[in-house]
């Protein structure tokens, strides 16, 4: 043992001292004659293009969407075009969607289900409960993603988001973060777990850990559909009708713009207190654009965004529509848990211009943001006790348009404000379970995985109370 | 090469029916293909191509993170595909390029196929070079080549091949177009069928030759199994940290180790 360890000591000492013979400067060499035997090789094997006008094209165009000046409001309007798109297609597949899975199978099941003389609890839990609450997710989630993921994803195989965080990392690097987290911001538009993972680029652990905090503020695929369906509910609605989308569009681009701009105060914030320290320098590589192949585009985007989400949202959904027909059916005193928990928290929702069913459906739905809606609808149905829409506490009802949708909502009491109250809490709230274990497993800290967690939900208490408390003011 | 019959089973085309994608079933494999090169390059649109997954890919340089494994099989012979992250440089130190270069290192790949831009050759060269000093079974696969036609560039492929002394295939992997060039390649290069000579830098001082040459004898006899000893005596020269604690701890051997019996575990998700 001892011989052995002498063995490798003098490997090292004789590492030293050759590393003195060698001179110092030898790694300099060493990438110096790199370079040159690749200059050499490149020579003798490729022939450029006197002169180059598609690069010389490609140049052009970074220019406009990299410039000083055009380079955000670009950014803003193509956001903003895809939005709209989203907005003004979704509404036909959903009604169709909604008539086939509630109005037919609904039924159709429960007509079963009573001939093979089901116990209630059972038909109750499984019929009313997890395949309603999965019928509701399809209906209201799958046509939004269908067209907003295709868009986005055709957007990325172009070669736009690199610019995107182009644009973006010098704000980064003046609030004293990594500029790259410009690219995992990025990411974390399709989703906060992916954009945690990708924190990994980022070499230094004060800067990575910045850049996994501040990704919950980019809106994620499963906050994309709920933000999108209550601006057109609400902001749109408000707006002339000739002009409901456009509005409904950029109030999602407002809240995704409102994202980033909490992600720069968050990291400066951070990185001027606990997380002190200067932004490390790097080179961000601007790929070439590429022809986005449509129909690759739309199979992969349609694989991997659209049936993933929706697939999370359904095996989410059913113990949350379990967990829901419960709340609603259980009894103390001949009120159930769910009403119970609802009007306990409802002077406190008061405040923050939120209600009693947002808050318990935020808290149903922290194993996945996708299936906030369709709780939040479920809920206010089972507490108004609504008959003629629905079949009963705790049971979903046929609901065939985003505009029936609305009716609920307005029935359950919902304004304006709670609109807006919603789309800001589902930008500033805690990240999903998945994403709060990821982050746990990239930073091996509970502590960072705390504050990861509990720093939105504070802001997003904190930004709804003002909001609601000057809207008040205002209005009245 | 006769021109005879026997043509049909070297030529690319009649073996493409021989490809069969095995997505992640890889029960047993016969070869390990590595896929490395520089960020943003396609190396997952190459992976995807091989082995029918569908890994999202990405116009972005840095996508992938992790690493990927899939299989196929091909001329009867079973290959694990690895899909290594993006890295400029195998002499560098982030987490990301880490795990491309213990890959490429100490997993001990029988194959590593280097993915470059045709468009941006040049710069590509630096990881190619670094690449082919430490392996000794290489192809390169010059993807992006639409790209190339597009601006204009052309590029001598057998003189390249010549002089990095791999055989070298102009792809474009989003079309699915040289993919059966290159599963030829791997399959030959794999079997030794095609012999490769390993481009080497030249112009090394010779007291730098000596003292890697000095340090790697050292080496060898304390870690007799180590791949790539002239690499790791290289890095001890630089006074790399890391390198300097595992030779003192014995971990040296570990690291080989551990990342071969990765390679056995792990399984694309």
């Amino acid at each position: 043992m001892q011989n052995q360890q002498s063995n490798k000591e003098a490997i090292l000492s004789a590492a030293n001292n050759l590393r003195w013979e060698v001179g110092e400067n030898f790694h300099d060499t060493l990438m110096e004659s790199i370079y040159l035997n690749a200059s050499d090789i490149s020579k003798r094997a490729v022939t450029l293009p006197l002169e180059n006008e598609d690069i010389n094209w490609e140049k052009k165009i970074d220019r406009i969407l990299t410039s000083r000046y055009l380079g955000f409001p670009i950014m803003f309007l193509i956001l903003g075009l895809v939005f709209w798109l989203t907005i003004v297609g979704a509404n036909i597949p959903s009604s169709f969607i909604a008539s086939v899975l509630l109005d037919t199978v609904h039924p159709a099941l429960k007509s079963f289900a009573a001939s093979i003389s089901m116990p209630f609890w059972l038909d109750g839990v499984l019929i009313d409960g997890a395949y309603l609450a999965m019928a509701w997710v399809v209906s209201v989630m799958l046509p939004p993603m269908m067209i907003f993921f295709p868009l986005f994803t055709l957007l990325e195989d172009f070669g736009y988001l690199p610019r995107v965080s182009f644009n973006m990392d010098s704000l980064y690097r003046k609030v004293g973060a990594h500029g790259k987290q410009a690219l995992t911001m990025a990411m974390g538009f399709g989703c906060n777990a992916a954009g945690v993972v990708a924190t990994r680029v980022i070499d230094s652990p004060r800067e990575k850990i910045i850049a996994i905090i501040t990704n919950n503020f980019s809106l994620c695929n499963g906050r994309w559909p709920t933000q999108i369906l209550i601006a057109t509910i609400f902001i749109g609605a408000a707006a002339p009708a000739y002009i409901a989308g456009i509005v409904s569009a950029a109030a999602v681009v407002f809240i995704a713009v409102l994202g980033i701009v909490f992600s720069l105060l968050v990291s400066w914030g951070l990185s001027k207190s606990v997380l002190k320290g200067e932004a490390s320098a790097f080179s961000l590589e601007l790929p070439p654009y590429r022809p986005p192949r449509v129909l690759r585009t739309l199979y992969t985007s349609l694989i991997d965004r659209t049936i993933f989400v929706l697939w999370r949202a359904i095996v989410f959904a059913i113990p949350a529509g379990i967990v829901i027909w419960l709340v609603g059916n259980i009894t103390i005193g001949g009120e159930s848990i769910g009403n119970i928990f609802m009007d306990w928290v409802n002077p406190f929702a008061f405040i923050l211009g939120l209600n009693g069913v947002i808050i318990l459906a935020y808290i149903i739905a922290i194993p996945a943001n996708e299936i906030v809606i369709p709780t939040v609808l479920m809920l206010t149905v089972m507490s108004l006790g609504l008959t003629g829409v629905g079949e009963g506490s705790g049971v979903m009802f046929e609901l065939n348009s985003i505009s029936a949708t609305k009716d609920i909502l307005v029935a359950g009491g919902w304004t304006l404000l709670t609109g807006i109250n919603l789309m800001l809490f589902s930008l500033l709230h805690n990240p999903c379970s998945t994403t709060i274990y990821t982050i746990y497993k990239e930073t091996k800290s509970v502590k960072w995985t705390m504050v990861s967690t509990f720093l939105p939900i504070v802001m997003g208490l904190i930004v709804t109370f003002f909001v609601t408390q000057i809207w008040r003011l205002i209005v009245n | 090469m006769n021109m005879n019959a026997n043509n049909c089973e070297t030529c690319p085309v009649h073996n493409a029916g021989n490809l069969k994608r095995l997505g992640i079933d890889m029960s047993s494999f016969d070869f390990v293909v590595a896929l490395a090169g520089n960020p943003n390059t396609g190396k997952s649109t190459v992976f995807n191509n091989l082995t029918g997954l569908k890994q999202h890919t990405g116009n972005w340089p840095g996508k992938t993170v992790t690493r990927a494994e899939g299989g196929f099989e091909y001329n009867n012979s079973k290959f694990k595909l690895v899909d290594l992250p993006g890295t400029y440089s195998l002499l560098s130190t982030s987490t990301d390029e880490e795990v491309a270069r213990d890959f490429i290192l100490f997993g001990q790949p029988d194959v590593t196929v280097i993915v470059a831009d045709a468009t941006r050759l040049e710069r590509n060269l630096n990881l190619i070079l670094q690449i082919l000093e430490i392996t000794e079974r290489a192809v390169l696969c010059l993807n992006l080549m639409d790209e190339a036609e597009r601006h204009n560039i052309k590029i001598d492929e057998r003189m390249l091949s010549k002089d990095l002394g791999i055989p070298v295939i102009p792809a474009t992997a989003r079309y699915n177009k040289g993919m059966n060039e290159l599963l030829n390649s791997i399959f030959e290069v794999a079997t030794g069928k095609f012999e490769c000579k390993p481009h080497r830098i030249k112009s090394k001082s010779r007291e730098l030759n000596y003292a890697v040459e000095k340090l790697s004898k050292m080496l060898i006899d304390e870690f007799p199994n180590l791949p790539n000893v002239k690499w790791v005596a290289l890095r001890l020269l630089e006074g790399d940290q890391s390198i300097i604690d595992s030779i003192r701890d014995g971990e040296l051997g570990k690291i080989y180790s551990s990342v071969k019996q990765n390679l056995e575990i792990e399984q694309v998700v």
